[in-house]
Formats: structure tokens, sequence, C-alpha cells
């Protein structure tokens, strides 16, 4: 008898499925998987190693660029790292500020992974439905920092500037007249907060228009039930954080277990799944949507009611008003030395990390004193996802593959970095 | 509608007398074709819209007038577009492909009545025929992957040929009951067998409720749409057998398929709801010619084609089987033996 072999099948990283540019060889006995080798480095921009040549306030945009879904997330390890070794305190107001901006990034992290997981198991119209909310944060980034998707907006000891009173409009033009426009703009006249409050009180009614679709769909439950299990013991042993290592069942949650920022202060709960499947994985982000929806109100109502400062009154590190700086030498020497060479932080070492919507982010900072780090690590969540692949997706099918790349959340900005 | 085209016969059989059949046999076919081929454009068009609103966006509105010129526009860019045949392609077969997925789907159209009367062969054994040339479409799948030498597109000839080869039989079995109520192989006297009850109430949607279901489904699966497209899976396997296609091949693909979602459409009217006939055989309903009904009963079955496309997650392959060979296949044999001891008994109203 002719003797047989598998076939090996090259699967991106021009894949309709393979989320940015993932590269597998796939060993298939037909259509099953005997083994998922990821190929990775299509996406390396030396972001680490950019870090050493750039002071410490110029690789915050970098951040953004790391998870590109959830660019504020990012900046946040990295300012809470400089925060540490320089011993800056944040004010609140700064903290309640970031911690909202966190949740809205979480819900924009989890929409686009709804809506890019529900199409690659051919459910299309999820990705339509997800972005017309992802566009109402956008704005959100936009009114803050100018940006919709790269912010740049924390800084080591706050955030750039307070929140605005007002939300950019819309414009009559070629296709929308200034009839159509208006009634866009109609919950853009307040500030920001406004906005946002709408917002959040649409927003579960928009979650209960996902679940609809997809979570007693018979067609969906049979794609996902099952699919990719963990167990917690191998969750944990590969390094999973974040829903993949909630939907194993493990309650570990940066958010609770070490509490950064203000979030100690805020009543949420952790979503944990059960099977440790690609179903469970889904309804744990989807709880967590309803959750960051629940925090980011809180921080509304704290944030209307606490005006104050947004960033550290600390010479050193942070900026002078332009007001102060145009009247004082001072300030203007002060100005002139952050422009130029940036702050030095003091020499030593520091671990940050933040509950990112894919798990643990964290920035190990290493400094010799000098206006740029020694050396910068970057904790990216999705690595160790990335890294067991093989054994999620060994024995599954082909489409099954699929919906695994799809439950790890793999973004290859930060795989790569 | 149909006096005009007996005058016309008449005519040209004065005209031509004996070599009038064969040119008259051009015309019927150029009459069937030409609305098929221009239906299949305009239910791009009309896929595209009514995915755009059930997805919260307009669909193409820049190409003319609500984007009417839209299919004429993708026509123009297929057309021009470089027919790339891979290097180590069957190169016979690679071109071969498109034109044997799309000849049967245009051929199986000869036996649909779209009037009483009006159709190019009213041959007895239509159903057979029809049977015949569906199952021949998947050739053309199977031959493009095969040809194309590359790993996803014979993926997907693979999923495809196993896919038609399961649903094929529920289709047939569901055929097999339609069969037994109308007691003829013949379309037309199917239609005419559905027109004793009162109105829709006679169609054989409702002695044969769970078969038009099936038959319905079965014909999405076998038209390779959503939530059963796992021949051009493009989550997992690209698109699948036609990945390899660019140009003309690949608009003779889309072509295929959308023609024979238009025959699915047809078969379903003709076999289940009543083909021409009113859905109420009173005053002003049944004034309304019935070829109009019929277009009105495809388009609603094309729409939910869409629906289901906008609205499932896609099936895996070997839940698809399942579904075939676990759900279908034995609720149809059921069915046949329900139909079949019904039709003894007084209680058979059809």
């Amino acid at each position: 008898m002719a003797e047989i072999k598998n076939y090996t099948m090259n699967f991106g990283p021009q894949h309709p499925a393979a989320h940015g540019v993932l590269r597998l060889v796939l060993e298939l006995d037909g259509e099953v998987i005997v083994r998922a080798d990821p190929h990775i480095g299509l996406l390396h921009r030396a972001t680490e190693k950019l870090a050493e040549h750039k002071t410490y306030l110029q690789s915050v945009p970098y951040m953004d660029r790391l998870d590109y879904v959830s660019m504020m997330v990012n900046e946040h390890a990295y300012v809470m790292a400089i925060e540490k070794m320089a011993g800056i305190q944040v004010p609140l107001r700064a903290q309640y500020i970031r911690v909202m901006f966190d949740e809205i990034t979480r819900v924009l992290n989890h929409l686009l992974w709804l809506g890019a997981s529900g199409i690659d198991l051919g459910a299309m119209t999820m990705f339509f439905y997800t972005f017309r909310e992802r566009e109402d944060l956008f704005d959100v980034y936009e009114a803050v920092s100018g940006a919709r998707m790269h912010a740049a907006y924390y800084r080591p000891g706050g955030v750039y500037r307070d929140l605005p009173d007002t939300m950019p409009q819309y414009l009559p033009n070629k296709i929308r007249s200034a009839a159509a426009v208006k009634k866009m703009n109609e919950n853009r006249q307040g500030s920001v907060l406004d906005f946002l409050e709408d917002f959040t009180r649409r927003f579960p009614g928009y979650i209960d228009e996902y679940e609809t679709l997809l979570t007693d769909n018979r067609i969906w439950k049979q794609r996902t039930v099952g699919i990719g299990v963990v167990s917690p013991d191998r969750a944990k042993a590969m390094g999973f954080t974040g829903p993949m290592l909630r939907g194993s069942g493990v309650e570990w949650d940066l958010r609770k277990t070490q509490p950064y920022e203000v979030y100690d202060k805020l009543d949420f709960d952790i979503a944990v799944g059960v099977e440790g499947d690609c179903y469970d994985r889904y309804l744990v982000r989807v709880e967590e949507m309803r959750q960051s929806n629940r925090i980011i109100k809180q921080c509304i109502n704290w944030l209307r009611q606490n005006p104050g400062p947004v960033i550290a009154d600390s010479v050193k590190f942070v900026p002078p008003g332009r007001e102060s700086m145009k009247q004082n030498m001072e300030e203007l020497i002060h100005h002139f030395k952050l422009f130029t060479e940036g702050f030095q932080v003091p020499a030593g070492e520091a671990y940050a990390a933040v509950e990112h919507p894919k798990g643990e982010f964290g920035i190990y900072l290493v400094s010799d004193g000098a206006n740029k780090p020694y050396r910068m690590k970057i904790r990216a969540p999705g690595f160790p996802h990335l890294a067991s692949l093989d054994e999620m997706g060994r024995g599954h099918m082909i489409a099954d593959l699929v919906a695994i790349i799809g439950t790890q959340d793999i973004v290859f900005g930060e795989i790569d970095r | 509608m149909m006096e005009l085209l007996q005058t016309l016969q008449l005519l040209g059989q004065d005209l031509l007398g004996a070599a009038w059949m064969p040119v008259w046999t051009v015309i019927k076919i150029m009459l069937i074709v030409l609305p098929i081929m221009g239906t299949v454009a305009y239910l791009t068009l009309m896929e595209r819209k009514v995915l755009g609103f059930m997805q919260i966006r307009p669909g193409p509105n820049r190409v003319g007038y609500w984007g009417l010129l839209q299919p004429v526009a993708d026509g123009i860019k297929l057309l021009t577009k470089e027919f790339i045949i891979p290097n180590g392609s069957n190169k016979f077969l690679f071109v071969a492909a498109p034109v044997l997925a799309l000849t049967p789907a245009l051929a199986a159209w000869a036996v649909i009545p779209f009037d009483d009367g009006m159709t190019l062969a009213n041959v007895n054994a239509g159903m057979l025929y029809l049977i015949a040339m569906t199952s021949l479409g998947v050739y053309g799948i199977i031959i493009a992957g095969w040809a194309s030498n590359s790993k996803y597109a014979f993926l997907g000839a693979l999923r495809s040929a196993a896919q038609i080869v399961s649903y094929e039989l529920a289709m047939g079995f569901a055929l097999v009951c339609v069969l037994l109520a109308a007691q003829s192989m013949n379309f037309g006297d199917i239609v005419r067998g559905q027109s004793h009850g009162n109105g829709m109430l006679g169609w054989y949607w409702i002695p044969l409720f769970p078969m038009f279901i099936v038959y319905f489904l079965a014909g999405v699966a076998e038209t390779n749409r959503a939530p059963f497209d796992l021949a051009e899976d493009e989550s997992a396997i690209v698109a699948g057998f036609h990945t390899e296609y660019s140009g003309m091949g690949f608009a003779i693909f889309f072509l295929a398929e959308y023609a024979n979602m238009i025959l699915i459409a047809a078969l379903t009217s003709v076999m289940f709801l009543g083909g021409w006939l009113p859905p109420f055989d009173i005053a002003p309903l049944n004034q309304i010619p019935g070829l109009i009904w019929m277009i009105g009963k495809m388009s609603v079955m094309l729409f939910i084609f869409l629906w289901f496309r906008a609205t499932f997650p896609r099936y895996r392959y070997d839940q698809l089987m399942r579904l075939g060979w676990k759900v279908f296949i034995p609720l149809t044999l059921i069915w046949v033996v329900v139909v079949a001891a019904w039709m003894q008994t007084p209680y058979w109203l059809w």
C-alpha cells in the first residue's frame, strides 16, 4: 500500500482570516489539523530597540501602534512604568480619566474582536453593527486627542489635557444634507461626558442586539462550543491572561487582584467562564463589555462632580502651562529642556502592568538615569496566546482553527512589536 | 404576452416554413437566457442592497441613480481584467471548468414553466432532466478545484463534491414527494395539480411542508450559499474552488452561482408555491398575468437567500454533512412514506 503522507498547507500571511500578517504552516490529515506552526515577525518594527533611542515622551505614540486596537491601554502601562520609577503622583481626576479611557478602549477592542470573529465564522453582519458603536467611541478619542486611533493622550503624570466641553461635529457635504447632519449631531451638542453618557445608555441595548444574533444561535454554538478547550491548569501554564484565562475559569484580573489607578474604588464584576472553550471566551468578552459600560458610567459621574488638575504638578516631568511659559524665565527653561532633551528618569528599573483588553500588558523599563530608557521590554498578552495555537488547534478542523484564531484576539502589532 | 408569442410564431411559420422550427427555438432560448443573465446581474445589486440595509449601510449608490448601473460597471471591470492561468494548472480544464459550471445552470431552465404553457421544452420527464442538470453543475466546481493546482481550491472542490452528493439525495427525495403528490414529472402538470384547492391552500407547501423546507435548504446548500458556503469558505480556504480564478473565469462562476440561485427559487415556486397560480382565485388577483406571480414568488425566495446570508454564521464541513445525512435524509425518507400512505386515505385534499 502506498504510504499516506500528511498535507502541508501555508495559511497566510495573505489570508482573509490571518488577522493581519499571521502565517501558519499547517500539517493536515484531510481537514484535521495535526500541527499548526505559527510564523511570526512579519510586522516586526523593533519598538523595543527604537525606545532606547528616543526620549521617554517620544515613545508614547509608539505604544499606540503596538496593539493598534487598544491604543490607550498600551500607553497606560508605559506611562505607569515611568511614573513608578520617577515617583510621580498622578492627580485623582487624571486617574479617573485614564480608567474611563481604558474601559472605552476595552469596549473598542472587544467590539472589533466580536465583529472580526463573527466574520471568521461567517456571521458577516456583526462586523457592521460593532463598527457603528466603534465610530462613536472613536469620536470620543478624537474629542480628547484629535486622533481617532493613535491618540497619544496619556502622559507621565496624567493626561495631556482635560476633557473638552464640545464634541466634534459632522459637517454637511455632497452626500449628507444639512438636515441629515443636524440629526447626526443631535447627541453631540454637549460635552464629551454628555456624549459618552448618552452612549452608555444606548450601549447595553446594542449588546443585547449582538447577543440576539449570536448567543443562542445554533450555528454559532455549534461552531464555538467545545472548540479550543483549555483547562485552567494549562491556561496558567501557558501564560494566558485576560479573557483567555478567565474563559478557562481562572479568576484573575489585574483590575481586581492588583488594583491600579482607581479600580479599587469602582464597582464592577469579573466575568469568568466554565468550560474554557471558544463559546465561554465569547461570553466572557461580551460580559466584559457590559462591565466596562458600568465602569464608564461611574467614571462619568465622578468626573462631572470633581473638577481639578489632570496632570501632576511636577516641574521636572510635566511641561509648564503656556501662559506661565511666556512670562517666567524658570518655566521657559523647563519648557526648553523638556522639549529638547526630555526628562531624566532616575536610575533603576520598574515593571508596570495593566489589564489590557487582551490580557496582562506589561512594560519593563530599565533606566540608567539618562533621558531615554536603557532597555524596554514589552510583555504582550497576545504572544503566549499565539504560542498556544498549536495545542489549542490540534485535532480540530481548519474551520475550527479559524475560530480559535478569532477567539485568541490576535493583533500582530503587539506580538511582533 | 402569450398572444404576442403566438402571433410571432404564426408569422414566422408563414415566412420560413419548416426552417422556422430551429429559428423559433433559438429565439425562445434567447428569451429565457437573456432575462436570466439580466436577472443575475441585478440580483447581485439586490444582494448588495439587501445586505446593505440589513447591515445599516446604504449599499452601492454611486454608479447611476440608486446604484442601478453598478452591475454594468462590475461586468465591465471583470471583462477587462486579465484572466490569469496559473503555472502548473491544467490549462484546458482550467478554462473549461467555468463553462461546465454555467452550462447546466442555464440548461436546466429549459423545463421551467413561467406561465401556463410558457416553457421551452414541455417534457414529461422534466423533473428527471432537472435532477440530471443540477447534478452536472458540481463537475465544474470539482474540475476547477483540481485544475487550479492550489491546495485551497482543492479543499474547496472536495468539500463541494461531498456536500452536493449528500444534499442531492435529500433534494431527490423531496422531489419524490412532489412527484407522488402531483403524479407527474412534468412541471406544467405539477403546477396544474396545485390548482384544485382554494388558492394558496391548494399548493403543495401545506401537505409537503417539511419537504418545502428541506428542499429549499438543500437548494441553498447546493448553490453554495451562506450558511452552507463551505466550498468558498473565505475565512478558512480563501475563496475555495475559485481561488485562482480572475476576470471572466471568476465572473462565469459567479453567473453560475446566481443562475443556480434563481433556478432553485423558481423550482421552489413551481413545486411548492403554485408556480404561476395566484394565491387566491378571486377577481383582482387572477387578472394579474401568471408570469408576474411566478416572478413575485421567485423574488421572495431569493430574498430569503439573501436574508440567510446576512443572518447566519457558517456551518463547519462535518456539521453540514451531519445535517444532510442525519436530519434531512431521514426526514425526507419518512415523509415519502407518510405522503404515500396519506394519499391512500380520503384525507388527501390536494
